[in-house]
């Protein structure tokens, strides 16, 4: 059956079972695969996306729950690797072998967009659910600081004023980026 | 990087050639789909190769062919720091491409064209400079003629080539093509290190931007015209096999194409991922479980232990152990024991392959490009240069992508259907189908003097051969130096030391695991070693360092450590520390882990590691300090959690939650330290690995008094 979905601000169309998890819809249907299959089970972290600006797991999303919801992937981010997660993980040099980073990314753009200053432990309990096998964690908590910083330094005071509180570049930016694959 | 990264070398041909002796430089290289995929959008003239490794192109793109993996350990930016050292091209032209199989690319660690132990820069130093120095010397020559000067009165900088008296300059790609028809110089010189001005030099990875923004290609990632998607049944229990199967409900799956039989299972094959899995989990197999059924880990357990009693393939001999130990004023003994180990790469095992009637393609995240070459050809019945083998980007290795069995999958399968088709592993797979570490099981003696310094050294080790299980043969004397590494080059002067090896086989799948055999016989060594110390009542530190008197550099890593460490100083109460130091892959390496333990919780938090490495001449420093940091959390992980276990023959661990690694929220603080060197370089990759496992369990005997004699650490060794 079809299913209409919204994924990095372009509509798509999808004739696939309900029950198929937006995890492979995106890599398999849609060619979209900077998203990554690491576990099946929500273990891992490695294919995280934003639903509606929150980090969530496709792998274990049913694709018919995100009908209608706005879909954003690492390519939808930003169009130029701008977006302040990116430009830290550019900076710091996270990644080694890199197929974590996608989901890194994903989260920590999540983490930010609700706690624009976290500390180490903050950072910690919103990361840890996404491994890295090649130990990139010190560089990750180091790279979210440097995010912060970036996105202070770049962002207008009237963002983190009343309403827009939320919907700040971390989910503007991801948003507004039309389709990438 | 690229787009034509994974899909652009199909077919290679050479215009001319001239291997010019023991530098392996090849002229004319030709890589048409290479040179498609660069040329098209910018010019329609292609790059002019200079050799098998760097491509010039009329506007000035260097491209650099990787002949290593790069899954994550940085060698893509180490190989073009050493090629551009010597080219002295502009770093900011650098574009890559992986290699292609061929005998150009050939790793003499190994024969073939590989990466492990830790072998890539070591290999690649002599030869990358003497090509980026030759190809300088062509593109000189090349402007020179084209001015009609002498090679001697111009000079490159950066790219340019300047004829300073005329006032003249061209860029390298301005005069690629006449340089790439110029015959390969002959031992160009190379420059003085003091001169260098990239090599040593903390530098970014080029890899980065592309790992950030989901367009890096792994394995996974391939997608080709009309290819299917096949997941593959295989027996839960190892050297068994398929008895019979009915594909009905599997074919029944909506998706589901066909279900065909391989060598290593059962293939379904699906027009996604998720119908494939689907697919067969509907699937009915009979597996005929054979030999293995009931092995146990308790069963391998009590083989190794059975082995204690023979006398073992003699590893190291010096002086009389046996005499040594009955004279000894102190008699120390202690078993140690480790179970098997998986990789779990976070980039599952997958291969995507093309068979045709005259060629093969496969394209895979593998660490042996010439054994998957070899093994494409094998089941295809084509010579291995009709087998086109393209590497992508590997979401991790550690040695689990060496093997074959991933390629041998996607190829039978795309044989069978006809079309081109990715095998995809799920984790449970990568869990309960990996080459293993090699469970290990060492009986350690010693004597001690009445001074407190040891007199007598002796272990046996029981553990299955890697080297044996991979290419039968290989040994000597039953002896595999990979089952023995770090014991059987104990660095300590004790004058009478015994080291011998019972090869025994259980039956499960071994492989090579980052630091293979250093990665348990260090935390057996290094353990022991604290066992004396502790004996003859002397510091850990100071009981090492007084025995390295004829190991220099690992003196030299050691002191560095306990120096940066504070080892002098007391600690803050609460706190505790180990300490240990190891040489793996001619590299060397000492650490001191810091902790904290909560007896009543029985709970263990590490709070520091302080790293010290000497590894020669350091291509990339930055590169050094993130290998130190990721070896270290390879091994912690394996310390706190690693545990594969068999029960019925089969594994009991499933994914990450049966068998877990460390996450962020267990992170240390991690420091790493790098001995300045002007030795050779060697590797970053797998050195840090074995300190710490040993460092971080001495670390609890100074905090709880027990020694850690087995992995991984468990709650109640800490109570």
């Amino acid at each position: 059956m079809a299913i209409q979905l919204i994924v990095n601000g372009k509509a798509q169309s999808v004739d696939v079972p309900a029950n198929m998890p937006l995890l492979w819809v995106l890599r398999d249907t849609l060619g979209m695969t900077g998203t990554k299959f690491g576990c099946g089970m929500a273990l891992c972290g490695a294919c995280t996306v934003h639903i509606d600006g929150e980090a969530t797991r496709s792998c274990i999303t049913p694709v018919s729950s995100v009908a209608g919801k706005k879909i954003t992937t690492i390519e939808g981010l930003s169009p130029d690797r701008s977006h302040p997660v990116q430009r830290a993980w550019i900076e710091v040099d996270v990644p080694q072998c890199g197929y974590c980073q996608s989901g890194q990314i994903m989260s920590a753009a999540s983490l930010l967009a609700q706690n624009p200053k976290p500390s180490d432990s903050e950072i910690d309990e919103a990361m840890k659910g996404n491994i890295c096998r090649c130990g990139t964690y010190q560089r990750i908590r180091e790279a979210v600081h440097r995010a912060a910083a970036l996105h202070k330094a770049s962002a207008t005071p009237s963002r983190f004023d009343g309403e827009d509180a939320k919907e700040d570049a971390f989910n503007e930016q991801a948003v507004e980026v039309g389709g990438a694959a | 990087m690229s787009a034509g990264t994974t899909t652009g070398i199909n077919r290679r041909s050479f215009l001319k050639t001239g291997v010019a002796g023991a530098t392996g430089l090849v002229i004319g290289f030709y890589l048409p789909g290479r040179f498609e995929a660069l040329a098209a959008p910018v010019a329609t003239v292609p790059p002019a190769s200079l050799n098998a490794w760097m491509l010039i192109s009329t506007t000035d793109a260097v491209t650099i062919v990787i002949d290593k993996s790069e899954m994550g350990q940085g060698i893509l930016t180490a190989l073009c720091m050493i090629a551009a050292e010597e080219l002295d091209c502009n770093w900011k032209n650098i574009r890559t491409e992986f290699a292609p199989a061929a005998k150009e690319y050939f790793n003499p660690a190994f024969g073939m064209q590989g990466t492990g132990g830790s072998s890539s820069v070591r290999s690649s130093w002599d030869p990358m400079r003497k090509a980026g120095a030759a190809a300088r010397d062509m593109l000189l020559q090349a402007a020179a003629t084209q001015w009609n000067v002498d090679k001697s009165t111009c000079r490159t900088e950066n790219g340019v080539i300047y004829h300073d008296a005329s006032k003249r300059k061209v860029t390298y790609g301005g005069v690629a093509s006449a340089a790439s028809k110029l015959p390969v110089p002959q031992d160009v010189p190379l420059k003085d290190p003091k001169q260098y001005r990239i090599i040593g030099k903390p530098t970014k990875r080029l890899d980065t931007p592309d790992k950030v923004d989901g367009r890096a290609q792994f394995g996974i990632d391939v997608r080709q015209p009309a290819m299917l998607y096949a997941m593959v049944a295989r027996c839960p229990v190892f050297g068994g096999k398929v008895a019979s199967f009915d594909a009905t409900k599997a074919k029944a799956v909506p998706g589901v194409k066909t279900v065909v039989e391989i060598s290593r299972g059962i293939a379904v094959v699906a027009d996604n991922t998720w119908a494939a899995m689907q697919g067969r989990r509907a699937l009915d197999v009979k597996w005929d479980e054979g030999p293995n059924a009931n092995a146990s880990s308790e069963s391998i357990s009590a083989l190794f232990a059975d082995q204690m009693t023979k006398t073992g393939a003699e590893a190291r001999k010096e002086g009389d152990a046996a005499s040594a130990l009955t004279g000894a004023a102190q008699k120390i003994e202690a078993v140690y024991e480790v179970p098997y180990l998986a990789h779990a790469t976070m980039e599952p095992i997958n291969c995507t392959a093309d068979v045709r009637a005259d060629r093969v393609d496969v394209w895979a995240p593998t660490q042996f490009q010439t054994m998957a070459q070899g093994m494409a050809a094998k089941i295809c019945g084509l010579k291995p240069e009709n087998a086109f083998i393209h590497t992508t980007y590997l979401g991790g290795g550690f040695g689990r992508k060496a093997g074959t069995d991933f390629v041998m999958e996607a190829v039978e399968t795309s044989k069978a259907i006809g079309k081109p088709v990715k095998v995809t592993w799920s984790r449970e797979d990568d869990t309960q189908h990996d080459y293993y570490r090699p469970a290990s099981y060492a009986k350690f003696a010693a004597g001690i003097g009445a001074d407190g310094w040891p007199v007598a050294w002796t272990t046996r080790i029981a553990c299955s051969s890697i080297m044996e299980a991979w290419f039968p043969g290989s040994t000597k004397n039953n002896l595999d130096p990979t089952s023995v590494e770090g014991v059987a080059n104990l660095p300590y002067s004790i004058p009478n030391i015994q080291v011998d090896y019972v090869r025994t086989e259980p039956g499960i799948p071994v492989g090579f695991w980052r630091s293979v055999g250093a990665s348990q016989n260090g935390f057996f060594s290094e353990c022991f070693m604290d066992e004396l110390a502790a004996a003859g009542k002397k510091d850990p530190y100071e009981f090492r360092r007084r025995l390295l008197d004829k190991a220099p550099r690992l003196h030299g890593v050691l002191e560095l450590a306990a120096q940066k460490a504070g080892w002098d100083k007391p600690l803050p109460a609460g706190r505790y520390r180990g300490i240990a130091v190891l040489e793996a892959f001619q590299s060397f390496a000492a650490q001191v882990v810091e902790i904290s333990v909560d007896r009543k919780a029985r709970s263990l938090k590490v709070h520091r590691v302080v790293c010290a490495v000497d590894l020669g001449r350091v291509v990339n420093p930055a590169n050094v300090v993130m290998q130190s940091e990721s070896a270290i959390v390879y091994g912690l992980s394996s310390a706190l959690y690693g545990a594969i276990t068999i029960s019925h023959g089969r594994v009991e661990q499933t994914n990450f939650n049966t068998y877990p690694v460390l996450r962020i929220d267990a992170m240390p603080t991690i420091e790493t330290y790098i001995v300045p060197s002007e030795e050779k370089p060697t590797g970053a990759g797998e050195l840090a690995v074995p300190p710490l496992v040993p460092a971080l369990c001495n670390a609890i005997f100074a905090a709880t008094g027990k020694r850690i004699r087995r992995l991984p650490i468990r709650a109640e060794d800490l109570a």
